[in-house]
């Protein structure tokens, strides 16, 4: 059924490719609990990792995920490499692809790059985040926690909340959840919502209690801070008060909701310390393992499409 | 030399009428109808003025290897294009009567006619205002930054002022800067599902507010480059309707395309100001038949390869429109928007009449200006078939109906056989 040449997205994507990767990821997150070394279905296969932008959980994870599987991973720093040196994207992607690997992942802070780049590569290519585009494996383990904790991924409640503007996990999140039949709200101050979200087929607001009403998920997001060019919010302990989420906003939430973050966390601004770290209602870790699980099976599922 | 046009599908704009008939012209200019030396059998195609493209972009001087007047000229010549009016953005910008001089000198190698605007501030920088004086004196049509807006309003109400003391006409780029500032499409949900920052339709509507309040302050004869979106237009309406010396223009590609169009991050669709949602389309197309907006225009702007292979928020705004601009009119023609006259009072006779230039009509005694064109002719645009250095158009691969058969400047022909 998944017959995608790349992951670029969400978007692209049919509800039953969506599901073949959350089944193939599931037993991946079996296997590793249950403490069994997978097959090593991606051995002898390259795969590298080029993040023009920072991050440690991301590209971590993209590691981990291809050295179970077998494969051969190398990461590259992009900031402080050739691009320095005036190398534009497509040469840079022409270079590495002159190397022949097999699996690229890549992250950039211009949304559509990632897509650029794929035009001009002969090996499959994962997003790993581009702009304020998509980030289509954090919307697959956040949908692969929901349904392992709820049971199902369709008519349910969930409310995505705080910067949904700067927001690739925004976006890939509530494109995913709408195709698979939610009902999706989301909650934030009207300066952090994108223009023309309305016509996305979301319910949108601006008044927390009223967004977490009966949801049965509670997705915060980071309060992008390195990604505001002005004033967006008054203050942080003002965004704090008003959209922070904390047990008291939790309670108009479903008895059994659950709170999720794709992390780096602000605690204090977008969440509640002790709420995140609250067993019992928090997912996060559980996000952060299924994160590896999902980036597993996407890169399986590519690399048999590529095998033919 | 003298050479008769005869059974043509003649397009007069200034009556706003198409007949069935001869056309004369002789020592390059229209006559009487008569026997002639020559004869040009039209077999009823179309016989128009020829267009008079305003806001032209050649790379000369600074960036010829994207445009030279050569190479413009060739592709204006095989687009209908007889008279290129250029812009001052060059590098460095065409801000001095010195500079000018030199663009007048290099534009004598083009095939068509060239004419020439100046930067309104020295170095298209909002400080100081150019020597308008001298550059009129040198031959400018007249003044603009391009797509720089004056941010300061005391600064341009003192070049209006001046412009005004001076009979000079001002061209304006009508957006809210701190608004359009780092912004590449317009904003709503396609924005929001690419991921692109969008600036909303109202920066155009503010920028053309506070330039219709210092027009009205100073009397200066005005011009606004661009109206892409309805709202602006009640604006523009109450100031022409106020007696305010003002007219409009805008672009062939906003007629004509959609914020859509842009589909999986296309850089030859980014341009300045960004493509509008359908419904702005067609209140611009509106305006134009209602004679609310001018002038239509290519805005050719070269740009090599390099600047639009990036990815979009990086890439290089504007796309090539010279060889362009007639095809693509006639998918108005062709949709039933607009009358091949009132195509060309927009393309031909308005620009010629608020510039000061003779053309745009088919009068007796008007230069032999002329383009002959089959309105109907279907083909499939291939972009490295453009006579233009730079290929970027957002119409490579796109159906067109529309062909130029020749063009004439002054009466010699410079396309066809």
């Amino acid at each position: 059924m998944f017959r995608q040449p790349h992951l670029l997205g969400i978007e692209p994507l049919h509800p039953l490719e969506i599901t073949e990767i959350l089944d193939l990821a599931d037993t991946y997150a079996e296997s590793a609990r249950a403490g069994e070394r997978p097959h090593r279905p991606l051995q002898g296969l390259t795969q590298v990792n080029m993040f023009f932008e920072n991050s440690t959980r991301t590209q971590a994870s993209f590691e981990i995920a291809g050295k179970r599987l077998g494969a051969d991973v190398m990461s590259m720093a992009m900031q402080t490499s050739s691009v320095k040196k005036g190398e534009t994207l497509i040469d840079t992607a022409m270079t590495l692809n002159a190397m022949r690997p097999d699996l690229l992942v890549v992250r950039h802070p211009q949304s559509g790059a990632v897509d650029l780049l794929a035009q001009k590569v002969d090996c499959a290519v994962l997003n790993a985040g581009d702009g304020r585009h998509e980030h289509p494996t954090q919307a697959l383990l956040d949908a692969l926690t929901i349904r392992r904790e709820k049971g199902r991924l369709h008519r349910l409640t969930i409310a995505i909340c705080g910067d949904i503007a700067h927001s690739r996990v925004a976006r890939s999140n509530l494109i995913l959840l709408g195709k698979m039949e939610n009902r999706v709200r989301l909650v934030g101050p009207p300066t952090l919502m994108p223009a023309g979200v309305a016509d996305l087929g979301v319910e949108v607001t601006d008044d927390m209690e009223e967004g977490l009403r009966d949801a049965d998920v509670v997705m915060m997001l980071r309060l992008q801070r390195e990604r505001m060019d002005g004033a967006f919010i008054p203050s942080e302990r003002e965004y704090y008060h008003r959209f922070g989420l904390d047990a008291a906003k939790l309670t108009h939430a479903k008895p059994d909701a659950i709170v999720m973050h794709p992390g780096p966390m602000n605690r204090g601004v977008e969440i509640d310390g002790t709420l995140a770290d609250d067993i019992n209602r928090s997912v996060i870790q559980e996000q952060v393992e299924m994160g590896v699980a999902v980036r597993m099976a996407a890169m399986e599922l590519l690399a048999r499409n590529r095998a033919g | 030399m003298s050479t008769l046009f005869t059974d043509a599908r003649l397009i007069d704009p200034v009556s706003g009428e198409e007949r069935r008939g001869d056309l004369r012209i002789e020592d390059g200019r229209i006559t009487a109808p008569g026997p002639a030396a020559q004869v040009v059998e039209c077999g009823g195609k179309c016989l128009a003025p020829g267009l008079v493209d305003w806001g032209v972009k050649v790379g000369e001087p600074g960036e010829r290897h994207k445009e030279s007047f050569r190479s413009a000229g060739q592709a204006a010549a095989r687009g209908g294009v007889t008279t290129m009016v250029c812009r001052p953005d060059t590098q460095p910008p065409i801000d001095s009567p010195e500079i000018l001089a030199q663009a007048r000198s290099h534009a004598e190698e083009a095939p068509v006619r060239v004419h020439h605007m100046a930067a309104l501030t020295k170095a298209r920088s909002g400080g100081e205002m150019t020597e308008i004086g001298f550059l009129l004196d040198a031959g400018a049509l007249a003044f603009t930054d391009g797509v720089r807006v004056v941010r300061d309003a005391r600064i341009l109400s003192r070049c209006l002022t001046y412009a005004r003391s001076l009979g000079a006409l001002v061209v304006a780029h009508p957006q809210e800067p701190s608004l359009t500032a780092g912004t590449c499409v317009t904003s709503g949900k396609f924005a929001t599902l690419r991921g692109l920052s969008g600036v909303s339709p109202m920066a155009e509507r503010m920028g053309l507010e506070r330039d219709l309040a210092l027009v009205e302050m100073t009397g200066v004869r005005y011009h606004a480059d661009q109206i892409t979106c309805a709202a602006g237009l009640p604006a523009l309406r109450a100031a022409k309707a106020a007696g305010l010396d003002v007219t409009a223009g805008t672009s062939i590609h906003h007629l004509t395309l959609n914020a859509l169009d842009v589909a999986d991050y296309r850089t030859f669709f980014k341009l300045t100001p960004p493509l509008r949602d359908e419904d702005d389309r067609l209140a611009a197309i509106e305006a134009v038949a209602d004679g609310t907006i001018d002038v239509i225009a290519s805005f050719h702007t070269p740009q090599d390869e390099e600047s639009k292979r990036l990815p979009f928020e990086a890439a290089a705004p504007g796309a090539v429109g010279l060889e362009t601009l007639l095809p693509a009119a006639m998918r108005l023609y062709h949709g039933g928007h607009l009358s091949l006259p009132q195509i060309w009072r927009a393309m031909s006779t308005n620009p010629a009449q608020r510039l000061g230039l003779e053309g745009g009509t088919l009068e007796e005694g008007a230069p032999a200006d002329l383009v002959l064109f089959d309105p109907d002719a279907p083909f499939v645009l291939d972009r490295w078939t453009l006579a233009s250095k730079a290929k970027n158009t957002p119409f490579d691969g796109a159906r067109m109906e529309g062909r130029v058969l020749g063009t004439w400047v002054g009466g010699r022909r410079v396309f066809g056989e």
